[in-house]
């Protein structure tokens, strides 16, 4: 009796766990997956930002920024620049009475030559800008101010240019080409360089006008309507912007390549600044050979047909010649910002061993049990 | 057809509209009005039974979802911006273009919406179109129509099984007694059955019911939701009157068990439902980090206006500068340029549209992705699942997750919460003499210890003996293996599935006290037999209940069984087969306790002097008609195991555990009617008693009576049993004169506080003999009192009040509600979490302070102070006295670091008086300085008073858990109620915001994942208002150099991305899947929950400092870039990509400091986020070559990365913006590391070593190591320490609503 109750017990004690199982299997069970992701238990990388584990990050970072910092210190320092405003605020400037004078509507244009000299010859290509300063470009309003599809070469918006253009989309009825309030205020000095020899003479520096644009800009976003030939007819029925003085089909009549709107001075302009005071290239001058540096040093007179207006705006143009480094133009503000950075890593790192050696030894000799 | 003036339509609508709002219905039955058309319809003004769930229709769905959406602020002030951007004057980007992210948001929602709509549309129409029988006059029978033919005054039948389509008044069922079982399961989860009954003197009780003999007006109450509760009358043609509750209501949505058919009439259809009433959605709360939330983004607005306001006072003095009009400033389109006043006017405007993202529009559409997933996490937590339920954890509110992480104070209930609710039989006195149950004891302790192990899994099956084998062996055999199957697997599965609510061995089954045993086989072969006191007794405990007797094996055989099959098998003739192959019953009685190891011994001894003479005869008399005989005696070639088969049904567990033990004496209740009990006696005589009435149980009297007629002597006896206070003032005058009785009053009294003391819920059994005059002039009173219509309920009570007196004690019963498993060790990790515990108990003091001590929440050493009193001014002064003197105890200097563990106990009436108004501000003080408050003799609206009262006063986070009908008040009062999921039905866990379905889970619930959810949701909304802040910023340094003219540098459409895409998923995702430290350690370290507690991670001053943050390291983003490409020919977007990049990193770099832990998941994130961005701009910026002017990204962000210098501006500018916020992180870890801290130290040591330093801490904080103690050891209630400032015994009536729960009504008042 006792023994087969006993052994009642025992096969009573196999059925449930069989019966629960196949409970499980038959009638999906709501127990929850036991997986590292849904209980939360994926394996994982802690790190604790501590003074001990952030050491390296310090030094490290100091010991790259640093050389860094140097070589950009250094580049930019070999970059040779030559600024020359010629806006002619002051009364004893040449082109004082050519900004005084300027109105838009002037058909005779004003000229003068500012002379300058350079103390040290410029190597390889020199790169010519013209700056404005407080010109904003960046003005909302101003920015909206164009119709790139017209620009693209897209022959309804030539005729029927966007509302964007507003006041600058008709002209007596006409619409304009190119649209806007940006191409209206189209940069239109020339400036012309020449060096003045030894025995006085002027010898005109040859300037390039090509390349001056992004290419994608030049062959992809900017197009002529219907080709770079017969531009005149293909922008027949447009009128010019209103401050312009000739129309976009005549901006470079001796190149077809660099006409109309691919002209690339006016795509360097439609190409609005980011900030109030821009240079925007102007012309490059090209390294003749080894031997000889491209600009030399000594005197240079600058020729300007002074169109562009800037009082307005108490703006200023400038002239720049520079030359160009892998980094673009001269500028020792990243060289200095990452030997600062750098030195204030390596000095934070020796900050942070001292309070590693006072305070995470204690630390770790507290949490982990030798 | 025919045309109706719209007079008549409009008239017919208000007449509508007034009989539904009419207090009282009165419904006719529409057979007679049965196919004319509908105007001519009686009941046509109420609602049909067709249900519509569904917030939309298909052609108003955006309007109306529109509308619904519309209702959120953000919303509107979003598309006001949109709406802003079409005004030529001041918008800043292309109109169109502005409009996408908030169609994007608009529509996710909606297409959010429509889909849940879409889904309720589809229940509905299965819903409406399920089929039902409904009576046809044409037809002459019941015909199959849907739920939505079914229309108030129709007569509907419901078969086995079925689910009842409306409210019907229940008029006759297949049962002969007029009994119909539901199972309410769908409507509040409770799975025992409920019984119902016809509607008497209806129908004449011919077996089938005629429908269109019904002639009578039923007259009801408008609907309501009250599920307990329902008036109604039906007046019979001869103005007869009989009265109807909601006993004879068929609920929507139940089903018919154990009945084969029945027949109702419609009272409430459709919406009209007491379910459907009942059915109102998800609860919307806010947490209090939203709440929060909200008050910082209105400084985000602030922040927002004053940016603009410089924007524009900035415009104004920049046009003001200008000598006259430069080139670059564009007229409008007459050539008319505005005035630096009205340009600046409208410039504030374009500035809001600019910078509208720094309120952040995702960031409440992330807050709600991350709910989402905390929940899931939650939901899927495997230690949160009980296996024995086979619940999960369920969150209901979705949107207080991170409240769990603030918990301050914890009100708890007791009953079934702290404890299992599953009552054991422990002890009893009868007539002055006390019963131990030591075996029993012992057995429980052996049991409890199996129970921990959970190994051995108990069969209490007893062995069929194999003397008695017989004829029937196969069938008895198979039937008994199958129930075997299913007892195991509900030992392992105890109730939820629940065939039977109490179903452990440990309830069941109770060993007998010898001596007591001794004692009733004397007095059953004395002489006196029929009024032997120990015989009365267990004759009270079995019929003095309402516990429902079903087989276990027959009952609810949902599918297995035809209806057919059952129509010939109904309850009673079962019952007599069971009868009837009565035999060795207590043969197989007694086995029982050879399972238990110990124990066997010594019952085994008392078998064969137990053997019964088994002499039994009888038939039961189907007709209804009790009688009472001897049974033939069987000769034991029949088995019985189908004693065994009995279950017990009870609405509360005690009544169960009391049924129980009268079973293991021999007093097995084998059925019960409305009209009759069926007791077999020890001697194996089954007594019917004519059940007379039944006095049911209420909180007021606290006490439920049943008045029966003995078989025997034929006497009308009321037996009646209820709390002792409620008892003890009954009893009969004659008695008490009498020295022996009173010495028994005396002794048992002296029983019952020992009781208490240990910690057992004590119920006092009384009996009373109703002379024949006194019961005939009662009943006509009575009857009265039933069929009366305004203050039924108080007219019963009166009758039931007026037959309960002058009662004799029998005697007292101790039950043991046992602690559920690791209770103590969870109040302690709770209080180390810093959170004070309190219980709201409805037992006595004595009880609850029992209790107390074997959970932990009174400790040994603990200062206990006891209010209790009984007028107002005492309790002033008592809460004076205390408050001194605790105070004086705390500014003691010689007690600054040991302060006092004080707890205070407190009962019902002296909390009522605490909290009137001029004495809450001292309760609260005193309470606040209270390590634990036990609250005892509480009712369900105190719980809730105490918890808004300290809620309001002490502005904290409080959560309430309770399992009961008597929490819901509380749960609902809390910042977050818990509702469990254990015996007492589902309406605690239907009105609470999460339901669990054991008070242990709590700790994991609020430790781990309330920590997590919060510390996760807090960094991520700071981190999101930082990520707008920060980057919103860079447009706004660029003001000042494009002349306040709004000019954004980024292209407008990557700025949306940038929002959308490539910044949106890191933090959603470091919401939803960050963890700052592990789980074992946050319960391992209790304490560390502490950091959430109050203001927690998300202080005010989080907030401006990441705010602060997000300026200065905005202010790098941009002036870096800006330094560098200062003078240079850099055009406006080819200087905002390296700006847009450099935030990109930062944003994203910044939020990889802010991880803690880093899983496969956060790495894909991150670096997909920053391949996303490259990815898509470099594709956005080779595709577009004349599209979205002006910005035109064409080639922009190929022409940066050829660039060297791109990169090192990258880079620098990220490390320059992070070196602070890292620098910080990195002193603040070394110097003076929070506990968090070092709690991620610790968890990366292995986990022995951690386990060691875990406990080294817990002990070095104070914590000590939690012992395990169990109530069958209670340690002795030291009140010796105790501040007992109360001398006078607390006589208030006791409270009883814990052990009662389900009866807790709330009256109305009658209209008539």
């Amino acid at each position: 009796m006792m023994a087969s109750s006993y052994n009642a017990k025992e096969e009573d004690g196999h059925p449930p766990s069989g019966s629960s199982h196949g409970g499980a299997g038959a009638v999906k069970s709501k127990k929850p997956d036991n997986t590292a992701f849904k209980q939360q238990r994926l394996p994982a990388w802690q790190p604790i930002l501590t003074a001990g584990t952030v050491l390296p990050a310090f030094f490290v970072i100091g010991l790259i920024f640093i050389p860094i910092g140097i070589g950009l210190y250094v580049t930019s320092n070999n970059i040779k620049e030559f600024e020359v405003d010629y806006t002619g605020v002051d009364i004893d400037r040449p082109c004082y009475s050519c900004a005084m004078n300027f109105s838009w509507n002037s058909t005779t244009p004003c000229l003068c030559s500012v002379e300058f000299t350079l103390q040290q010859p410029f190597e390889s290509n020199v790169f010519m800008y013209y700056g404005l300063s407080n010109f904003y470009q960046n003005h909302r309003r101003y920015v909206k101010s164009r119709d790139d599809s017209q620009l693209n070469g897209d022959r309804s918006s030539l005729t029927n240019p966007s509302k964007e253009c507003e006041p600058y989309r008709t002209s007596d009825g006409l619409p304009i080409a190119p649209c806007g309030a940006i191409a209206n205020s189209l940069f239109n000095d020339t400036l012309e360089l020449y060096h003045i020899d030894s025995n006085g003479t002027r010898n005109a520096i040859p300037l390039v006008k090509k390349g001056i644009a992004w290419w994608t800009d030049k062959h992809v976003k900017f197009r002529n309507p219907g080709g770079n030939n017969n531009l005149t007819a293909a922008f027949h029925g447009t009128a010019k912007p209103v401050n312009w003085r000739k129309p976009v089909y005549e901006l470079d009549p001796l190149d077809n390549d660099n006409n109309g709107f691919i002209n690339e001075d006016f795509i360097v302009w439609m190409r609005t600044a980011a900030l109030p005071t821009f240079r925007k290239l102007y012309r490059i001058i090209q390294k003749k050979s080894s031997t000889t540096p491209t600009l030399p040093s000594g005197r240079y007179v600058l020729d300007i047909t002074y169109n562009y207006p800037v009082l307005s705006f108490d703006g200023r143009k400038r002239m720049i010649l520079s030359t160009i480094s892998w980094m673009g133009g001269k500028n020792p503000f990243l060289g200095i910002a990452y030997i600062t950075v750098g030195s204030i890593c390596f000095f934070l790192g020796v900050v942070l061993l001292i309070i590693h050696h006072k305070y995470d030894t204690r630390n770790n000799s507290a949490d982990i049990p030798s | 057809m025919t045309w109706r003036s719209p007079l008549a339509l409009v008239r017919d609508y208000l007449q509508g509209q007034r009989a539904r709002e009419k207090d009282l219905r009165n419904l006719v039955s529409n057979l007679p009005y049965e196919g004319l058309e509908k105007r001519k319809q009686p009941n046509r003004y109420f609602l049909s039974n067709a249900i519509k769930t569904t917030k939309y229709t298909l052609l108003f769905f955006i309007p109306m979802n529109l509308f619904e959406q519309f209702h959120r602020l953000a919303n509107l002030y979003f598309v006001g911006l949109a709406i802003l951007n079409f005004v030529p004057a001041v918008n800043a980007f292309q109109p169109d273009v502005a409009l996408i992210p908030i169609c994007v948001i608009l529509s996710l929602t909606a297409l959010k919406d429509a889909w849940e709509d879409f889904r309720r549309y589809q229940s509905d129409r299965k819903l409406n179109n399920t089929p039902c029988f409904i009576y046809s006059r044409k037809e002459k029978q019941f015909v199959q129509r849907r739920w939505k033919d079914v229309r108030v005054g129709d007569f509907v039948k419901v078969v086995y099984n079925e689910i009842i389509p409306a409210d019907l008044l229940l008029l006759h069922t297949s049962d002969p007694s007029g009994v119909c079982l539901i199972e309410t399961a769908n409507l509040d989860g409770e799975t025992n059955l409920k019984q119902r009954t016809v509607v008497s003197g209806l129908c004449n009780t011919s077996p089938e019911f005629e429908p269109e003999s019904f002639n009578s007006i039923v007259v009801c109450e408008k609907p309501n939701n009250n599920l307990n509760h329902f008036k109604c009358y039906v007046e019979k043609p001869d103005k007869e009157k009989v009265g109807a509750g909601i006993e004879s209501l068929l609920l929507r949505g139940c089903t018919v068990r154990n009945t084969d058919h029945a027949v109702g009439f419609v009272v409430y259809a459709g919406h009209e439902t007491k379910s459907m009433l009942n059915n109102n959605g998800p609860r919307y709360k806010r947490s209090k980090l939203e709440r929060k939330l909200n008050t910082d983004v209105i400084f985000c607005v602030i922040l927002l206006f004053t940016m603009c306001l410089i924007g524009a006072l900035g415009h104004f003095l920049w046009l003001q500068a200008l000598p006259s009009v430069p080139p670059y400033l564009v007229p409008d389109s007459n050539g008319h340029l505005d005035s630096p006043s009205l340009s600046a006017f409208y410039m504030f405007f374009t500035m809001i549209i600019l910078l509208q993202i720094l309120i952040p529009i995702s960031l409440y559409v992330s807050i709600e992705l991350v709910k989402i997933g905390q929940i899931f996490f939650i939901t899927n937590d495997a230690d949160l699942y009980d296996d024995d339920t086979e619940v999960r954890m369920q969150c209901r509110a979705l949107n207080i997750t991170e409240d769990l992480g603030q918990i301050e104070y914890i009100f708890s209930d007791k009953t079934g919460t702290l404890t299992e609710n599953k009552m054991v039989f422990r002890r009893c006195s009868i007539v002055g003499t006390e019963y131990p149950h030591k075996e029993n004891a012992i057995r429980l302790a052996l049991l409890a210890e199996v129970d921990l192990e959970e190994e051995v899994i108990f069969n209490q099956h007893p062995q069929p003996p194999q003397t008695s084998w017989s004829l029937d062996a196969e069938d008895t055999n198979s039937q008994d293996s199958h129930r075997r199957g299913s007892r195991c697997k509900s030992k392992v599965a105890a109730s939820a599935q629940s065939d039977v609510a109490f179903s452990s061995p440990l309830e069941t089954e109770v060993i007998p006290d010898r001596k007591l045993l001794q004692q009733i086989s004397r007095a059953e072969s004395s002489s006196r037999r029929k009024t032997d006191p120990y015989l009365d007794f267990f004759l009270a405990l079995a019929i003095c209940n309402t516990v429902v007797v079903s087989m276990a094996t027959a009952q609810r055989r949902r599918v297995s069984v035809s209806p057919h099959a059952w129509q010939t098998n109904n309850a009673l003739d079962t019952l007599s087969n069971v009868v009837k192959n009565a035999g060795c019953i207590f043969t197989s009685c007694w086995r029982k306790p050879k399972r238990n190891r110990t124990v066997s011994e010594g019952s085994a001894l008392e078998d064969d002097s137990f053997q019964p003479p088994l002499k039994m005869t009888g038939t039961v008399n189907t007709n209804g008609i009790q009688t009472y005989s001897l049974h033939t005696p069987s000769q034991g070639d029949k088995p019985a195991a189908t004693l065994d088969n009995l279950r017990y049904e009870a609405e509360s567990p005690d009544e169960a555990a009391l049924v129980y033990a009268a079973k293991a004496y021999g007093f097995t209740l084998l059925a019960r009617t409305p009209d009759s009990v069926t007791v077999r006696l020890p001697s194996g005589e089954d007594l019917v008693f004519e059940v007379l009435d039944t006095l049911t149980f209420d909180s007021n009297r606290k006490r439920m009576s049943v008045l029966v007629r003995h078989p025997i002597t034929k006497e009308y006896v009321l037996y009646t049993k209820g709390a002792d206070s409620a008892i003890m003032e009954l009893l009969g005058t004659p008695y008490a004169e009498h020295l022996m009785t009173r010495n028994i009053a005396a002794d048992t009294q002296h029983h019952l506080d020992c009781y208490a003391k240990e910690g057992l819920r004590t119920l006092c059994i009384t009996k009373k003999v109703v002379s024949d005059n006194v019961y005939e002039s009662w009943l006509v009173d009575r009857q009265r009192a039933l069929a009366a219509i305004d203050n039924r309920e108080e007219l019963i009570m009166d009758t039931a009040v007026q037959l309960e007196k002058n009662l004799s004690l029998l005697g007292a019963t101790g039950i043991e509600d046992r602690l559920q498993e690791n209770v103590p060790d969870t109040i302690m990790a709770l209080r180390e979490a810093g959170i004070q515990v309190w219980v709201l108990t409805g037992d006595k003091p004595e009880t609850a302070v029992n209790i107390g001590y074997a959970c932990r929440l009174l400790e040994k050493d603990d200062l206990v102070i006891n209010m209790s009193c009984k007028n107002k001014l005492a309790c002033t002064s008592i809460l004076d006295c205390t408050l001194e003197e605790v105070r004086r105890y705390s500014q003691d200097p010689r007690n600054v670091d040991t302060t006092p563990d004080i707890s205070l106990v407190i009962d019902g009436c002296t909390l009522t008086m605490a909290m009137s108004p001029d004495l809450q501000e001292r309760f609260v003080d005193l309470a606040k300085r209270c390590r634990s408050v036990l609250c005892c003799r509480v009712t369900p609206l105190q719980k809730s008073r105490v918890v808004k009262v300290i809620r309001e006063k002490l502005k904290v986070m409080t959560l309430a858990v309770g399992d009961g009908a008597n929490d819901v008040n509380m749960i609902q009062a809390a910042d977050v109620g818990i509702g469990i999921s254990g015996q007492e039905g589902m309406q605690a866990v239907m009105a609470s915001d999460f339901a669990i379905s054991r008070f242990k889970h709590l700790k994991k619930l609020l430790l781990v994942h309330g920590h997590w959810c919060y510390t996760r949701l807090a960094n991520m909304i700071i981190y999101f208002l930082y990520k707008n802040v920060a980057y919103v910023n860079l447009l706004f340094w660029y003001q000042f150099f494009c002349g306040f003219s709004a000019t954004a540098m980024v292209d407008y459409w990557l700025m949306i991305f940038f929002n959308l895409f490539f910044t949106s998923v890191p933090p959603i995702m470091f919401g939803i899947m960050d963890r700052d430290v592990s789980a074992e350690m946050l319960l391992g370290v209790p304490e560390l929950y502490r950091t959430g507690q109050g203001a927690g991670q998300y202080k005010f001053s989080t907030f401006w400092v990441s705010i602060l943050d997000a300026f200065y390291q905005s202010l790098v983003c941009f002036f870096i870039p800006y330094l560098v490409y200062m003078d240079s020919d850099i055009g406006i977007f080819t200087f905002g990509t390296p700006l847009n990049t450099v935030s990109l990193f930062t944003i994203l770099v910044h939020l990889s400091i802010e991880i803690k832990t880093w899983t496969v998941v956060h790495w894909v994130v991150m670096f997909g986020s920053v391949a996303l961005y490259f990815i898509v701009t470099l594709a956005y910026s080779a595709i577009c070559v004349t599209c979205n002017p002006p910005s035109n990204p064409y080639w922009i962000l190929q022409n940066q990365m050829a660039d060297p210098m791109f990169y090192l501006i990258c880079i620098i500018s990220t490390v320059v913006a992070l070196l602070p916020r890292y620098m910080f992180h990195v002193l603040k870890n070394s110097i003076a590391p929070s506990p968090l801290v070092q709690a991620r130290h610790l968890d990366r040591l292995d986990s022995s070593t951690k386990e060691q330093w875990i406990k080294e801490w817990r002990s070095f904080r104070g914590g000590g190591q939690v012992k395990r103690s169990r109530l069958s050891t209670p340690p002795s209630p030291t009140l010796e320490n105790s501040v007992d400032i109360n001398p006078e015994t607390p006589t208030a009536a006791e409270n009883m609503e814990d052990d009662f729960t389900l009866n807790v009504t709330s009256q109305r008042p009658v209209h008539t």
